[in-house]
């Protein structure tokens, strides 16, 4: 094939037009709930997508998307708080901060590349050594960044969190960053980026004799990984109007984990069902849980349920693959 | 040497003492299965919560108590290692972070579940909280048995290590697994034997954390976990010494940052400890003891 395919295949245009519909049959007529939950869901995709990138095409195991989503979350609500209330919440703002009062798309980039740019410092100090050092870093990352926030009562009233965010965030804005955000994705994994990712998951040592730049690209994975949490973190704040420097935390950071792994380590379409899948279950598993005064009962499953995955089906529901037909017929994305 | 800073060095010993005894299982196992078990720090839980309720009892001597936390962590340790990374060997590396991340989710949660998130009040006998007089300095008696019982452990663990069989064969191994399996070391006993004793430790030091600081509740084990690690690579991975050496620098140094500034930073304690991590691995990425990995085809 030469022109590169813009287009998605049948299948997957199809499930686009599915995912509007159900916005739209949401938004016109279902509860805020479900449409907030209908939101949360989308972003849970777009969450799990982008840790795809980094934990599943790359082979990276990061575990910093939560401290991604709250440095994200926290600048976007800073630029879009209104300025009447900025002075009480935020006293040490300086003046350009404290008079600005911006709109959701110029925040959330701006959250989004405040994140990447956190991303590209620790990359830089962390992604020459072995895999492993990441995981912990970002584990601490996490724990850096709440502290920080807790300690900068300033700019973000430590840790009351902010409350009263405007409520810029609706469905659709959700359902267009989502479906960029997979789209990206799609688009790196079947092109010569994704498959050099890929290689470099499967043997870094081969695939850097082959003349890949496994340290720019392992960089470019996460940096992109930490832009797209930013940005669903900023999301995610003008969705449900409030944040807290704890709110995205480990357990988030696991459930994403889980996601990618449920799905398949590197295929988009099971990131996707399983970010579905998961996110239902755990809300719906809440009332359970309060019913029966259990609390983490939901995540003590999930976690005894992905070593059962591990042990029985260690590369996912899906492997590495794509469903046939979601795509253009010219790459069917495997990695064997 | 003054008061105030003799007084200052001695918690970091002790800060670094419980450190160092967490961090010696995290690098036993690495060094061993080249695997970071997120799981590692939760043991200290487990070994503070088993004091508490075998000291409730009332029935047993301190002493028998506390062989029992070690075997109560060796015990945990050789299950996690039998249902969360024995099927896992082969498998990618991430596969097994994974797992023990899970392992982790599990205790942490089902103590929460079984034992109630409330802290609960953990009291060693009268005696311990008796203070010592050093120079011009003044300990808690606890302080020094920590200190104490930390470096008799290390002791004893090194003659181990050094002096018998399972000790030989757990460094062959730690050198090249395959090279140790292809002379008949018996290698899923002797990573089971690591897990063992990394995780009896691990659980002794909960006993010792829970003594010195009086409050325990599930979730305690997470981030003493996860600055021993921290504490692992400034030492350097992999090897027992470094651990030890970094669990005494990281404790000190922590001390020292909370002690020594102005207390509006005390605020930023952990994020230094992380910083530090991040630091260590940009500067002296193999630590302070830790040998260079090879890339190996």
């Amino acid at each position: 094939m030469t022109a590169p395919p813009f287009l998605p295949g049948p299948k997957a245009a199809l499930a686009m037009l599915g995912a509007a519909a159900v916005v739209a049959f949401a938004d016109l007529y279902l509860s805020t709930y479900a449409v907030t939950l209908l939101s949360l869901v989308m972003l849970n995709v777009a969450l799990a997508v982008s840790l795809q990138l980094t934990n599943g095409l790359t082979g990276l195991f990061s575990l910093g998307h939560p401290a991604f989503m709250t440095v994200g979350g926290y600048v976007a609500a800073i630029l879009t708080y209104p300025v009447r209330r900025k002075g009480f919440m935020m006293p040490d703002l300086p003046d350009w901060l404290a008079t600005a009062q911006w709109d959701l798309l110029p925040a959330t980039l701006v959250g989004a590349a405040v994140a990447a740019l956190l991303a590209l410092v620790v990359g830089i100090a962390v992604l020459r050594l072995k895999g492993h050092y990441l995981a912990v870093a970002t584990l601490g990352l996490i724990v850096i960044v709440r502290v920080v926030i807790n300690n900068l009562d300033g700019y973000t009233r430590g840790g009351l969190g902010l409350s009263g965010v405007p409520r810029l965030t609706g469905p659709w804005e959700v359902l267009v960053f989502t479906l960029l955000t997979v789209g990206l994705v799609w688009r790196i994994k079947h092109a010569s980026l994704g498959r050099a990712m890929m290689a470099m998951r499967e043997n870094e040592l081969a695939a850097r004799c082959m003349g890949i730049d496994a340290f720019a690209l392992k960089l470019l994975a996460f940096v992109l990984g930490a832009f797209l949490a930013g940005a669903a973190g900023a999301l995610t704040v003008h969705l449900v109007s409030v944040i807290t420097p704890g709110a995205y935390g480990i357990p988030l950071a696991f459930s994403l984990v889980v996601m990618v792994v449920v799905g398949g380590s590197g295929s988009i379409t099971g990131a996707v069902l399983a970010a579905i899948a998961i996110s239902l279950l755990s809300e719906f598993a809440r009332p359970l849980e309060e019913g029966l005064e259990l609390y983490g009962l939901s995540q003590v499953l999930v976690a005894l349920g992905l070593i059962l995955v591990l042990r029985l089906r260690p590369t996912g529901l899906f492997g590495s693959r794509e469903p046939a037909g979601l795509g253009r017929p010219r790459f069917s994305g495997g990695t064997s | 040497m003054s008061a105030y800073y003799l007084q200052q060095l001695l918690n970091g010993l002790m800060l670094g003492s419980l450190y160092a005894l967490i961090a010696i299982g995290f690098s036993m196992i690495y060094g061993i299965v080249r695997l970071i078990n997120f799981a590692h720090g939760d043991l200290l839980m487990v070994g503070a919560f088993t004091t508490l309720g075998l000291a409730s009892t009332g029935l047993l001597p301190w002493w028998a108590i506390a062989l029992l936390v070690l075997v109560t962590g060796a015990l945990s340790g050789i299950t996690i290692e039998r249902v969360a990374i024995r099927p896992m060997r082969g498998a990618p590396q991430v596969t097994g972070f994974i797992a023990t991340l899970a392992v982790s989710v599990v205790i942490e949660n089902g103590g929460l579940i079984l034992l109630s998130g409330q802290p609960r009040t953990f009291l060693f006998p009268e005696i311990m909280r008796s203070r010592v007089t050093i120079g011009p300095a003044s300990v808690a008696a606890v302080d020094l048995v920590i200190i104490g019982s930390t470096l008799l452990l290390c002791v004893l663990l090194l003659l181990f290590v050094r002096g018998t069989r399972m000790g030989r064969a757990m460094r062959a191994l730690a050198d090249n697994l395959l090279a140790a399996r292809l002379m008949g070391i018996d290698v899923d006993r002797t990573i089971m034997a690591a897990f063992a004793i990394g995780s009896a430790f691990a659980a002794f030091a909960g006993l010792l954390w829970g003594g010195r600081f009086g409050q325990i509740d599930p979730l305690i084990g997470f981030a003493p976990g996860l600055k021993a690690f921290v504490a692992c690579v400034i030492g350097g991975v992999g090897s027992i010494g470094g651990a030890v050496l970094g669990g005494y620098l990281l404790g000190l140094a922590e001390v020292m940052f909370v002690g020594m500034l102005p207390p509006i930073y005390s605020g930023y304690r952990d994020a230094f400890v992380f910083a530090t991590l991040i630091l260590v691995l940009l500067l002296m990425p193999n630590g302070l003891l830790g040998r260079p990995e090879e890339d190996r085809a």
